[in-house]
């Protein structure tokens, strides 16, 4: 250890690899994982939203997940907010949809518009 | 990429309650589920709950389940991690602060996390990765201090904060080390008092456990002030936790350069050491300590000298409380104008509290420093248990005072207390509902004293002894009114003329109950037990003599 700037980069990494506090995440990536979801393909939904924000070394958005809320026709469902932006809900996102809805929502700021559940 | 952590309480109760076989558990449904790699399985410090352990709380939600048996982890995952649902049968009782979700008392409530500074990482990070630490700011007071400020600057910064010992004498911090800082002398050592002994304080265990580095961190600001460039940490006996997560710690940082030599490129080198004690509750008197630390049998020393004069192998010493240590690097790191905005005007900062008792929640706690003890009791402890009213409370284990209901809303900070005739003490808040007996208490607290008496100085030697006897027969209605006032006396003669802090100590609780409490003692002596606890009109006990050199 030479520097203050050295233990800066240690700080970095080591918060890219914990970043799961919550209070600095810029936005919450929520998928229905009730038994419909989990049917309807919800897992693998998941595994690829975790592998595309991964890719684009995007370290600033949580992913939870959380039961049935209600819509099981509409499964797989991702429910995104941006910042303290309303929750918009998206429904059948298969693993094809998944990169344009980061680009476009997480990455863009706008909500994929002919996806949300009305 | 990581979404989800799941931390299990990794104390030594967890410990021996099967934590281990809970985390392999975790890990292969994880596995069964293909989530090991989204899902990070560790073991923190102790969560603060001690009713619900073994306990786990899983991340980002910050859920706590406990007490968790091994048969519920197959749901616990498949529920949380695997379908995102709370496993709400698993759920630890909510706390009556913070709703639905069970949260960690000391994070939610007066207190919020960001406000915490001792256990501002305990229960977050992983204890034997120093990463984490520095992840959470670990390591930049220090980095700070070496390249921007000199050691009288730093001293400066501790002194303006007003930071007081936290080990219970509440010294102020930055005086004791201005007395090392002056001294000339080729070597000056820094020791930490991890020789928490006092029955009931569990405080200094669980910063060791769940945040080893930020105490590393302190004793090297602290060298750096004073200009020491070796540390020594005494640790109970008993903390084996404790001392191997301090290994650990000690080793990263050499490894690190973060400590050693050359730290930073600065010219400063600071060693850290660690020495077991054997479990001596006088070694936590700081001169019994430096006799021990230095292999010799623990008695106290003749002050003055003081340590910081005539320390630890004769050279100027700072002796300071784990909690004090580890308040050193926030305050570096922030400010002293800060540390001052928390707690009161003449005692800044928080106070780190174990709580039980007769209370719903027994655990660890934060508060600010002039928090009253009605506010703990209500909004930590969730009330008193089964509503049975409050009676007395022992702050700062054996050597504490009893606190009467009188003193329920008096701000808790050293001044304050001492003003009351009481001792804010190390840390441990006793609560006792009225069901319980004083003399009971008080004959418990004095045979503690009787055993733990190093002998070394008459008036503790043989006034705990009779202190204790006396209690005996005053249990067992043997005792007359007139033996009320001789304990009183003796009591007093006892705290004057000891000569060390354990025999001045021995009698507070005493002192402090025959204060509040003296017609209860009085009804013992004319033959009734009010509450009916002790063993009134039983035969005499026997005069047992305990040691050969009586």
């Amino acid at each position: 250890m030479k520097s203050l700037a050295e233990l800066q980069k240690i700080k970095e990494r080591a918060l890219q690899r914990k970043r799961l506090g919550g209070q600095n995440a810029r936005a919450r990536i929520i998928v229905g994982m009730g038994t419909c979801g989990i049917a309807a393909g919800a897992r693998d939904t998941m595994t690829a939203i975790l592998k595309e924000l991964e890719q684009r070394h995007i370290e600033d958005v949580i992913v939870t997940q959380t039961g049935c809320i209600g819509l099981c026709e509409y499964e797989p469902i991702v429910q995104v907010q941006v910042g303290s932006e309303e929750l918009v809900t998206y429904g059948k996102i298969d693993t094809a949809r998944v990169p344009e809805l980061i680009t476009k929502h997480i990455q863009g700021g706008e909500p994929v518009a002919e996806w949300i559940v009305k | 990429m990581i979404r989800a952590r799941v931390m299990i309480s990794g104390d030594p109760v967890s410990m021996s309650l099967g934590a281990d076989e809970i985390k392999l558990a975790i890990e292969a449904e994880l596995a069964f589920y293909g989530l090991e790699d989204e899902v990070q399985v560790g073991f923190v410090g102790q969560l603060g709950r001690l009713d619900v352990l073994p306990a786990v709380v899983v991340y980002p939600e910050g859920t706590l389940y406990g007490p968790l048996r091994l048969e519920d982890v197959p749901h616990l995952v498949e529920e949380h991690l695997y379908k995102g649902r709370i496993a709400e049968s698993l759920l630890a009782p909510p706390n009556v602060l913070s709703g639905v979700i069970a949260r960690l008392p000391a994070r939610e409530g007066l207190l919020r996390g960001q406000e915490r500074v001792v256990l501002r990482r305990a229960g977050i990070i992983e204890p034997t990765d120093i990463e984490e630490y520095i992840a959470y700011d670990g390591y930049f007071a220090l980095g700070k201090a070496l390249s921007e400020m000199s050691p009288a600057e730093v001293l400066q910064t501790i002194k303006d904060s007003k930071l007081q010992g936290r080990g219970g004498a509440g010294f102020p911090t930055g005086l004791k080390w201005s007395f090392v800082a002056g001294q000339q002398a080729d070597k000056k050592y820094i020791v930490c008092n991890a020789d928490e002994s006092e029955p009931g304080t569990f405080k200094d265990r669980l910063i060791l456990e769940g945040d080893p580095h930020a105490v590393l961190e302190g004793m090297a600001l602290a060298g750096y002030a004073v200009g020491a460039d070796e540390g020594w940490i005494y640790v109970r006996g008993e903390y084996a936790l404790a001392k191997e997560r301090l290994l650990t710690a000690i080793q990263q940082a050499e490894a690190m350069g973060l400590l050693g030599d050359n730290i930073m490129d600065s010219g400063f080198s600071f060693h850290i050491h660690l020495h077991s004690g054997a479990g001596a509750y006088v070694c936590g008197e700081e001169t019994a300590l430096l006799e021990s630390l230095e292999g010799k049998r623990g008695i106290p020393r003749v002050r003055p000298p003081y340590p910081t004069v005539v320390g630890f192998r004769g050279q100027p010493t700072v002796i300071n409380n784990v909690e004090t240590l580890a308040n050193v690097a926030p305050i570096i790191l922030r400010s002293a104008a800060w540390f001052k905005s928390l707690g009161t005007e003449r005692s800044p900062g928080t106070k780190v509290y174990t709580m039980l008792g007769d209370v719903n929640i027994t655990g660890l706690i934060e508060v600010p420093m002039g928090i009253t003890l009605r506010e703990v009791i209500a909004a930590y402890g969730g009330g008193m248990r089964d509503d049975v009213p409050f009676k007395c409370a022992q702050t700062g284990g054996s050597a504490g005072s009893i606190i009467a209901p009188e003193l329920l809303d008096v701000p808790m900070d050293y001044a304050t207390m001492r003003e009351h005739g009481a001792s804010l003490g190390s840390g441990a808040l006793l609560i006792c509902n009225v069901n319980k007996c004083i003399v009971d208490i008080a004959y418990v607290v004095m045979r503690f004293f009787e055993t733990e008496s190093c002998g070394k100085c008459t008036p503790c030697r043989i006034g705990t002894l009779r202190m204790s006897e006396l209690l005996n027969r005053l249990r067992h209605g043997q005792a007359s009114l007139e033996d009320v006032s001789m304990l009183e006396e003796m009591a007093q003669a006892v705290a004057k003329t000891s000569f060390c802090g354990l025999g001045q100590g021995a009698p507070v609780s005493i002192l402090t109950a025959l204060r509040s409490f003296r017609e209860e003692f009085e009804a013992h002596a004319q033959g009734s037990c009010p509450t009916g606890v002790c063993p009134m009109k039983t035969e005499p006990p026997e005069v047992i003599v305990r040691r050969g050199y009586l």
